[in-house]
């Protein structure tokens, strides 16, 4: 139990993916105009690198390792996460309308979402069990969805602010989310 | 278009990291030394070099709706090699770079090219189109490593710089400063841009 609440709060705050192992930034910046939209790429994101932590394990395990291919890890590992993309995107279609129209557009986009393969990679490389493995994605993707939604609240902000011509845009969102992973590296001490 | 014109276009005109804001992940996690933005780079444009060939040269046998699976395949392989020589030849570097290498994968550049240009283009320009932006790419990430070496460890290539190295701001090469770096070159870009439209 206490391994797993150190691998969750190291994933969301400490070691925060986007902030300060610079996964998933071109969401972070593409989809951090709103907080709804926030919201709902976060979702599609903790769905999806879940269920890749969980699939990618196995894969590892059953298919790779017995037969001796680990280099393939990562082909195999895209080629998971794409057909994954894919299936839950018609699995929640089916099922759930609803989630499918608040989802809907964010869920391709995320096969070429490196938060997803980048965590899949690092399980291995951490040599996580499967419970360790899942709970650390999900962490993970908490984390992501954390960071996504509170710059999207900083970004709706400034809107209105007097921002200098030459900051406006892309700068002035990464200098914001320089002043975050400032403000995040004041968990190191946690644990 | 000439073929002068592909390759340049990649370098400043169409940077990919500068101007078409592709690929920021590895421009902001691997520019702590300039050692790692040109072996990044390298990596890269091998990759993407690779990748333009194979798909150009496959152009007309890729069935169009499932264009993108394959796409993704040629690359993953190519990324995969990459790999294993860099594990084999520059183990330093390898370790450095660590997980952005397979991460190559998902550079949205890489897949871009592949989609808007060698799907399209022969076997020439595709190369000269890889060349240009596999260069460009390695310039805007020397450019923000560069920033981020000097500033946060006094070096430069892993030379000490005289009066920079007794306090240099160590905040500029951890993850904060990759941010700081790119968002302050991205606004200075912006700031020339302005004053060429203004003096035109």
């Amino acid at each position: 139990m206490r391994d797993i609440s150190i691998i969750v709060i190291s994933a969301v705050l400490i070691n925060n993916i986007v902030l300060s192992q610079f996964l998933g930034i071109c969401p972070f910046l593409g989809v951090s105009k709103k907080v709804s939209s926030a919201v709902g790429m976060g979702l599609a994101v903790t769905f999806v690198l879940t269920f890749a932590g969980m699939i990618t394990w196995f894969v590892q395990q059953f298919v790779l390792i017995p037969l001796e291919i680990e280099y393939l890890q990562t082909i195999a590992f895209i080629l998971v996460i794409a057909s994954l993309v894919q299936f839950v995107e018609m699995v929640v279609k089916k099922t759930s309308p609803d989630l499918y129209k608040a989802l809907g557009v964010y869920l391709p986009l995320i096969t070429t979402n490196c938060a997803v393969l980048g965590v899949s990679i690092l399980n291995i490389q951490k040599t996580y069990g499967f419970l360790d493995s899942v709970v650390n994605s999900f962490a993970n993707a908490i984390g992501f969805t954390l960071a996504l939604v509170l710059m999207a609240g900083i970004r709706e902000r400034l809107e209105d602010a007097d921002i200098p011509a030459s900051l406006k845009g892309l700068p002035i969102s990464l200098i914001t989310a320089a002043l975050m992973s400032i403000a995040f590296m004041g968990f190191t001490g946690l644990i | 278009m000439n073929l002068a014109k592909t390759f340049s276009k990649g370098i400043i005109n169409e940077n990919p990291l500068f101007r078409l804001m592709l690929g920021m992940c590895p421009a902001l996690a691997i520019t702590t030394s300039v050692e790692n933005g040109i072996g990044m780079g390298m990596a890269f444009t091998a990759v993407l070099l690779a990748s333009n060939i194979v798909v150009s040269l496959l152009r007309k046998v890729i069935p169009d709706s499932i264009r993108i699976p394959c796409f993704i395949v040629v690359i993953a392989s190519f990324v995969t090699i990459t790999e294993m020589v860099m594990h084999a030849y520059a183990p330093a570097l390898f370790e450095s770079l660590g997980i952005f290498i397979p991460l190559i994968v998902v550079n949205c550049i890489i897949l871009g090219r592949a989609e808007a240009f060698a799907s399209k283009n022969g076997l020439v320009p595709s190369v000269m189109d890889a060349l240009g932006m596999g260069l460009g790419y390695t310039l805007a990430l020397v450019t923000v490593s560069a920033v981020r070496e000097v500033l946060g460890a006094g070096t430069f290539l892993g030379i000490p710089i005289v009066g920079l190295i007794d306090n240099p701001a160590l905040v500029m090469i951890l993850p904060p400063g990759g941010f700081i770096a790119l968002g302050c070159i991205l606004a200075l870009l912006n700031k020339m841009q302005q004053k060429k439209a203004q003096s035109n």
